[in-house]
């Protein structure tokens, strides 16, 4: 091991500091018995408990794991078709444009992907609300789904499949019983990056939404400006530890799946 | 089994020579391409019942399409593969009697080795206990009983073929193709392998179709083998005809080590040919090939084991020639010695030397002036 010197542990502490004192602040003061967010006042799970009782905004959560849940499974779907195509069907007519286009969301600007989506939307004249919203994260989930699949297939040993072929199995078969087993592990965490990316998405959802379908970052972000209360406090630290969850799971199973691989 | 039956029982079975047999794979006219590359160039070929049939070829010959058309993993754009009579040319891969064993194996990572074994039966919708039945008899035939829980990346690299091998017969296929089957095997693993596999293929009686660059693994399995060279067959026949009598320089360079003499044909008695080269002088050949010409340029091949060694002139009516060794490799079984005939310009050629005997000191030294001699029957006569 290589040791470091003053210098850059300092700058390792500040920079770490810059990023994860805000949240851990945040966690700590959700369990500030104190109504004012900036003085402790002692530690307390009050604000949990009121939560529960915060109709609104436990409705907005639904919503969320709902829509995250839906787009997720869709994202994961597609985005591994898009793979397989893309590593399996070699340079089929109009590849690049198939690959730029599934992998286009993920550099757009989201602004411009909400804002695209909400003309296409009023355009077709549907009507705005929980499928909008999910068509819009399953849009660029995909794209994220797709890269991680891909990455997997590019490793796949194609042998086997043909062993399969060989031993009697259709096309079809063939996935079920050989491919989808040895992709699973990134089919899983491209499902697990979808959900957490449509859980905390803010902006597309406000362009996507209509009328009764309130996301959870929607729902906290049109209380803070009311004034933030240890509430938001405790529901935004639940957030962050579901979504540190999936993308752990995420990670560990993109690791299990480099065992696998090896 | 075939290892205790002499060779004349061995040479009994010839269904290629015998003009009712029946072949079970027919290739008629089969070619490939791949963009501008022509794998594989009108190749006809018809393989028979029971036979253990090799295809041999550096790499990039073409054999490996040409298996995996059979296969049907690939397929033809011109002619015809033909199974049992039946056109399968347009047949996809899970549904040919045929079955295949990849070089890498190719053993499903997920499933254990019984699973494995069972993936083709599986696919058959054969009943559970007929399945399991079959799962243990393959198992037992490849002496791997008692691991069929194992997955595969707990075997050593001897039981994956093995295992690989069991899948590919579980179904009994008609025909069984072997992709490299002992590429990744250590030599000793490879030569025990080699004559296993020759005793279960003769037991099953299953045709066997073994695709290797290894002349070695060809020459000892095979009832029959094909030369590749660039997509095209160059020349088919058993082991033997192959070694002793190539087709053509080529055939004769890939099988082998050969001397290669240039040469004109001098004269023709009945079945002795004399050809003149300039280096050696008139070298005389029984030759039964009618179809030369005098004054016709020719090649001579000669095996390097064919040839004697000697310090002293040899008396008698051999072909013989004077020269001054350059070069001894020493090999164990045999020596190779570099004998430069002709003078300091003229042609290196090789002769093994089978060291019988135990001896430190060897009779023949670098820079020795020594006579090569052969017999007339020892040399071929290759067209140019």
């Amino acid at each position: 091991m290589k040791r470091l010197g003053p210098g850059l542990i300092l700058a390792l502490v500040v920079g770490f500091a810059f990023l994860y004192l805000p949240i851990l602040a945040l966690v700590a003061y959700s369990f500030n018995a104190s109504r004012l967010v900036t003085v402790w006042g002692g530690f307390s799970t009050h604000w949990y408990g009121s939560l529960l009782s915060n109709q609104p905004l436990l409705d907005a959560a639904w919503l969320s794991v709902r829509l995250a849940f839906v787009s997720a499974t869709l994202a994961a779907g597609l985005g591994t078709l898009a793979a397989l195509a893309l590593v399996r069907h070699g340079r089929f007519q109009g590849r690049l444009l198939f690959s730029g286009m599934v992998l286009a969301p993920l550099v757009m600007p989201e602004v411009i992907t909400g804002l695209s989506l909400l003309l296409l939307f009023v355009a077709a004249d549907v009507e705005r609300g929980f499928w909008t919203v999910t068509i819009a994260h399953a849009t660029f989930g995909l794209g994220f789904a797709c890269i991680v699949v891909q990455a997997r297939l590019a490793g796949f040993d194609r042998s086997l499949e043909e062993a399969a072929r060989d031993l009697g199995a259709t096309p079809l078969v063939t996935f079920w019983t050989v491919t989808l087993p040895l992709i699973w592990p990134a089919v899983a965490a491209a499902w697990m990056l979808a959900f957490t990316l449509s859980l905390d998405d803010l902006v597309i959802a406000s362009f996507t939404t209509g009328p009764g379908a309130t996301t959870l970052p929607m729902r906290l972000y049109s209380a803070i400006r009311l004034g933030v209360s240890p509430e938001i406090n405790a529901a935004c630290t639940l957030m962050i530890g579901a979504v540190a969850l999936a993308v752990i799971s995420a990670s560990l199973l993109l690791k299990r799946r480099q065992v696998a691989g090896s | 089994m075939r290892k205790a039956s002499p060779g004349s029982l061995r040479r009994a079975f010839q269904p290629w020579d015998d003009t009712n047999a029946k072949p079970i794979i027919e290739f008629r006219g089969v070619t490939k391409r791949f963009g501008a590359v022509t794998a594989v160039c009108d190749v006809s070929l018809s393989l028979y019942p029971r036979e253990f049939f090799a295809l041999l070829g550096p790499s990039g010959c073409g054999k490996t399409t040409l298996m995996r058309m059979l296969a049907g993993f690939e397929t033809p754009d011109e002619g015809q593969i033909l199974l049992d009579g039946v056109d399968i040319t347009a047949v996809p891969p899970h549904l040919r009697p045929v079955n295949m064993m990849f070089q890498s194996y190719a053993l499903f990572p997920h499933l254990s080795v019984a699973d494995n074994i069972a993936y083709g039966l599986k696919r058959e919708g054969l009943p559970r206990a007929e399945i399991a039945r079959r799962v243990e008899e393959m198992l037992a035939l490849v002496k791997l009983d008692g691991l069929g829980r194992r997955k595969p990346d707990q075997l050593s690299g001897g039981q994956r073929q093995r295992v690989a091998l069991a899948r590919a017969l579980a179904k009994r296929p008609k025909l069984l193709l072997l992709d490299e089957p002992m590429a990744a095997l250590d030599r000793k693993l490879r030569e025990a392998t080699q004559f296993e596999l020759m005793d279960l293929q003769s037991k099953l009686g299953t045709t066997f179709m073994v695709v290797t660059h290894d002349q070695d693994e060809a020459m000892t399995m095979s009832d029959r083998m094909a030369v590749m060279d660039q997509g095209r067959l160059v020349q088919i026949g058993p082991p033997d005809v192959i070694y002793e009598a190539p087709a053509n320089r080529y055939v004769a360079e890939f099988v082998g080590d050969i001397n290669i003499l240039e040469g004109r044909v001098a004269s023709i008695e009945g079945d002795l040919v004399k050809v003149e080269t300039g280096i050696t002088g008139t070298v005389e050949l029984d030759e039964e090939r009618p179809t030369l010409a005098i004054g016709a340029p020719v090649l001579i091949g000669l095996r390097p084991e064919k040839i004697e060694l000697s310090h002293d002139e040899p008396a008698g009516d051999l072909n013989k020639v004077a020269g001054e060794i350059w070069d001894i490799g020493y090999l164990g079984d045999v020596t190779m010695v570099q004998v430069m005939v002709g003078g300091d310009q003229g042609q290196l050629l090789k002769v093994a030397l089978t060291n019988r005997t135990r001896r430190a000191a060897r009779p023949f030294a670098w820079e020795d002036q020594v006579w090569l001699s052969w017999d007339v029957e020892a040399g071929l006569v290759l067209p140019p």
